[in-house]
């Protein structure tokens, strides 16, 4: 039997680290058990090619709350965000699409495409920045319990609504459209220029099984304009040495507080007596004792495996049934013996941001067609950048890693499976990137694919779900995970979430992990 | 103003078109239209930057050291050969004239680099002495490739190998048959090298450490990164930390050594050197001013702008006019220059307040113009550099 602690985080992910920090700051003895032999989740950096640093999963920074970064003093713990910046979309008919750091730049090239574009594109912009601006509030709150509402639930309602009364005419009406379209349809408003649309309509499908001209993904996209880095809106970056930085900043915040942390220690499930959580048992049979205990996982793993259904309420046992993982993502890194290049490219700055293969509102759609059937896309849409154009650290000199990030791929597979299907997904991922970008094709030293399968089978995220479940609607705010169960607690006293499966959700926000230690030190008293 | 022997690429790469005078040289300010990258580049690759503007003078002959000694209020005699030792000068009322850096060559051997000219200071003060001074400014192109890949870029172009090279020494090298100095030193607090070179050579350096230095994601960058890079390391610039004495006639804008946090630069045990005794008295009585650096508190910075119904906003570049501080609404200093720091996450600044309110952890205001209105925020005396990563000296 080992010691004691007051509490137990299960997985070592961004947010559970960020519980354990905030928990461990305030004077808790905590330890964070991680299933992997490296901490950080989705949020990892490996050299899984001698010399080559992946971002393994996630590539991208830009929704990490700035609080979590000053309270917890992230910048002396390693954390450091290299600015990306501008997308480079190149076009079937060989020519491109610029959007650029610089907005004369950007301006010069839309007109090309479209002179009222080039107008509307900027307006576009500030409504976006407006929006998330008057969203924004609600991802720093506790959503509020709508099925037997507490004072201070009644009180969230009352500054929700002041909130909502405070908008303007024009920003509720597009909060409201973008509540209930399809990014297609909400982008057709605004502009004439298909790929213009298309580049944004991007930001409206990722990590969501939905195409764009589904309804839902208009809000999505609102989402991905939430991020800031140093005070400026929408701005994105990477860490430097790969996404798995972020996690060893978190993790070593948390250590300088007290916090310990294992890995290779898989938890089995949590200790319940009389409805209550009195600590976990390890896979090797390790039991360890803790007063609280808090799941990172996902609410399928939460609720599902490491605890037994008959411990929870019926109506919560259905409800994460139907919870809506669906994956629909898949990741490529490519270890590169040099950088790509675009017969399209007007220069060599396009390295600096992200390069995007969607090329039209119908590419991303018919992507999304495939993989509807339970299939992946032979023409994927892509996210793609270079890390190490910034940052030379993550691979040897003169060689590069190139990050893709795939839509579609269905976690079912009708026909087939994905041991047998992986590297056909990933050569369909490399045929279509060298349809732009043709002398990748010799310069792959190593290649990575993940399917939806694999980000379940070796990062525990239920049916390779990117975001611990979908980010539509329905399973936002006060109904993520389960309506009545979204305030980071469970029906089992001393047990808590503190995942992406919580309000606020995905990306590397650490909004979720944040607000859990917040609930769970405020329950305490 | 005149171009350096490297303007020709710099021109080429300078897309902002954003020039400044320094020194009379045409000098980059940013070469893109913004310095967000070049600045990232001195954190984590190599950002290198045109220093031909600095002047340079050579100083030799039997009354080298002598004279220096005179000159520099350091001991000169401790300098080895192969040492680059940073110093400052001042005037007979011991306040400051300019800070530089020393490098001797040989026993009676010396190269003094500075940011303003100081050929006239050095020959008045060299009167009856064997000693030679030439200016060499137009002589010698310099680069500075700063940064944690920039060693590993000089070993790639270099014919020797200058990985066991000290922090603040110097050695003679090659570059495509160029011979050149190499001095580790520089002035963003990062691992770092200046590269001192025959200004015939300039372009095809410049060219070969643009082409090898790719692999180690080399970019050229200006003073606008500079700024941010060397406020983080609280490295100081005449003219904008402090007014060289020779170029006021107020007393108010004069500064002293100890004020400026310079006083491990003074030796005054030291044979006579000019403003010794200026300074002896000073250190006896104590310094009315000392130099500090800042945290300011961006959580109060965030509530004047949450009054505005604005979001916060951060400086996107260095600013370096100088700011009032107050304590209980008297003034107590001034803040010469600030940034946000991307790295560290923290708004910071390099500030000179009454010697009573420079222990870290006092709490001074800093006047912050927020949409043409006036507001106090608190800014927190911390310990200095705000950034000094180990593999600057490793």
């Amino acid at each position: 039997m080992s010691r004691s602690y007051d509490v137990i985080v299960v997985g070592g992910g961004h947010n559970g680290l960020t519980t354990a920090a905030y928990l461990a700051k305030a004077g808790r003895t905590v330890l964070v058990l991680e299933r992997r032999h490296v901490l950080g989740g989705a949020a990892v950096s490996e050299e899984i090619y001698p010399g080559f640093t992946y971002s393994v999963c996630s590539y991208v920074v830009s929704l990490l709350r700035p609080e979590v970064i000053h309270e917890l003093n992230l910048a002396q713990h390693g954390l450091q965000i290299l600015p990306l910046e501008g997308t480079f979309l190149p076009m079937e008919n060989g020519d491109y699409l610029g959007l650029w750091p610089d907005d004369g730049d950007t301006r010069e090239d839309l007109k090309r495409h479209s002179l009222r574009d080039a107008e509307r594109y900027f307006e576009f912009n500030e409504l976006m920045y407006e929006l998330a601006y008057a969203v924004k509030p609600i991802l720093g709150m506790v959503p509020p319990d709508l099925v037997s509402p507490s004072l201070r639930d009644l009180g969230t309602l009352r500054d929700l609504a002041k909130h909502m009364k405070s908008l303007d005419r024009r920003q509720f009406h597009y909060l409201t459209k973008i509540m209930t379209m399809s990014a297609a349809d909400f982008l057709e408003e605004w502009f004439e220029t298909d790929v213009l649309r298309a580049s944004i309509a991007g930001s409206g499908i990722i990590g969501t099984m939905l195409g764009p001209y589904s309804p839902g993904t208009a809000y999505v996209l609102l989402h991905h304009f939430m991020g800031e880095l140093d005070g400026a809106f929408t701005a994105w970056g990477s860490q430097k040495g790969g996404t798995g930085g972020v996690s060893e900043a978190l993790a070593s915040a948390a250590r300088s507080f007290g916090a310990e942390t294992r890995v290779s220690a898989p938890v089995d499930h949590v200790i319940v007596h009389g409805g209550q959580a009195k600590g976990v048992v390890l896979e090797n049979g390790e039991e360890i004792n803790a007063k609280i205990v808090v799941s990172g996982c996902d609410p399928r793993v939460t609720f599902q495996k490491l605890v037994d259904s008959k411990d929870l309420p019926d109506d919560l046992v259905a409800s994460i049934g139907k919870f809506k993982f669906r994956g629909s993502s898949g990741k490529v890194n490519l270890a590169l013996d040099g950088l790509p290049e675009f017969p399209s490219a007007p220069d060599s700055s396009i390295h600096d941001g992200m390069y995007e293969i969607g090329p039209s509102m119908g590419f991303i759609e018919r992507a999304y067609d495939e993989a509807k059937y339970g299939w992946y896309s032979s023409r994927p849409y892509m996210d793609v950048v270079v890390p190490t154009v910034r940052d030379p650290s993550m691979a040897p000199p003169g060689k590069h890693v190139l990050s893709l990030f795939v839509q579609y791929a269905s976690y079912e597979l009708e026909k087939s499976n994905w041991e047998d299907e992986r590297e056909n997904f990933g050569d369909a991922v490399v045929n279509t990137f060298c349809e732009f970008a043709p002398n990748v094709k010799d310069l792959i030293l190593h290649r990575q694919v993940l399917s939806p399968w694999d980000i379940e089978k070796d990062f525990g995220l239920t049916e390779g779900n990117i975001f611990q479940g979908e980010l539509t609607l329905d399973q936002l705010f006060f109904q993520r995970p389960a309506a009545g169960w979204a305030q980071f607690r469970t029906p089992i006293r001393n047990y808590y979430q503190c995942g992406s499966g919580a309000h606020p959700g995905g990306g590397i926000t650490c909004g979720p992990g944040r607000l859990a230690a917040q609930e769970i030190l405020r329950n305490e008293r | 103003m005149i171009p350096t022997p490297f303007h020709s690429r710099t021109a080429e790469l300078c897309v902002s078109w954003a020039w400044e005078d320094w020194a009379g040289y045409i000098a980059a300010q940013m070469y893109e239209l913004e310095h967000t990258h070049e600045y990232h580049a001195v954190r984590t690759a190599t950002a290198m930057f045109d220093f031909t503007p600095l002047q340079k003078y050579h100083v030799h002959g039997p009354h080298a050291e002598k004279l220096l000694n005179r000159v520099l209020t350091r001991n000169v005699k401790k300098c080895q050969i192969g040492q680059i030792v940073y110093t400052v000068w001042c005037d007979d009322e011991g306040k400051i004239l300019n800070d530089g850096t020393l490098s001797r060559f040989a026993k009676d051997d010396f190269r003094l680099a500075a940011n303003d000219p100081n050929l006239a200071w050095l020959e008045d003060n060299a009167y009856g002495m064997d000693v030679q001074i030439e200016d060499l400014t137009e002589d010698l192109a310099v680069l500075s490739l700063q940064g944690p890949t920039s060693r590993d870029l000089i070993n790639a172009v270099i014919a020797e190998d200058i990985s066991d090279l000290g922090f603040f020494r110097h050695t003679q090298a090659t570059i495509e048959g160029s011979p050149v100095t190499v001095g580790r030193a520089g002035f963003t607090g990062d691992l770092g090298y200046e590269i001192w070179l025959p200004p015939g050579d300039a372009e095809r350096i410049w060219d070969v450490l643009m082409d090898k230095g790719k692999a180690y994601a080399i970019k050229a960058s200006g003073t606008h990164a500079l700024d941010v890079a060397r406020i983080e390391a609280c490295l100081l610039v005449s003219d904008i930390d402090y007014i060289p004495a020779n170029k006021t006639m107020f007393d108010v804008q004069k500064s002293s050594p100890l004020e400026l946090g310079f006083g491990w630069l003074v030796h005054l045990k030291k044979p006579y050197f000019v403003g010794q005794q200026a300074l002896k008295d000073e250190k006896a009585r104590g310094p009315a001013e000392l130099q500090v650096g800042l945290e300011i508190d961006i959580g109060a910075l965030e509530r004047v702008y949450a009054e505005l119904d604005m979001p916060l906003h951060l400086p996107h570049e260095a600013w370096t006019d100088a700011t009032p501080l107050y304590r209980d609404g008297k003034r107590v200093g001034k803040a010469t220059s600030g940034a946000w720091s991307p790295l560290l996450k923290k708004y910071i600044a390099l500030a000179r307040v009454k010697s009573e309110f420079a222990a870290p952890g006092s709490v001074v205001d800093l006047e912050e113009i927020v949409e043409a209105r006036r507001y106090l925020i608190p800014a927190k005396v911390v310990k200095t550099p705000f950034f000094d990563p180990e593999r600057k000296r490793a």
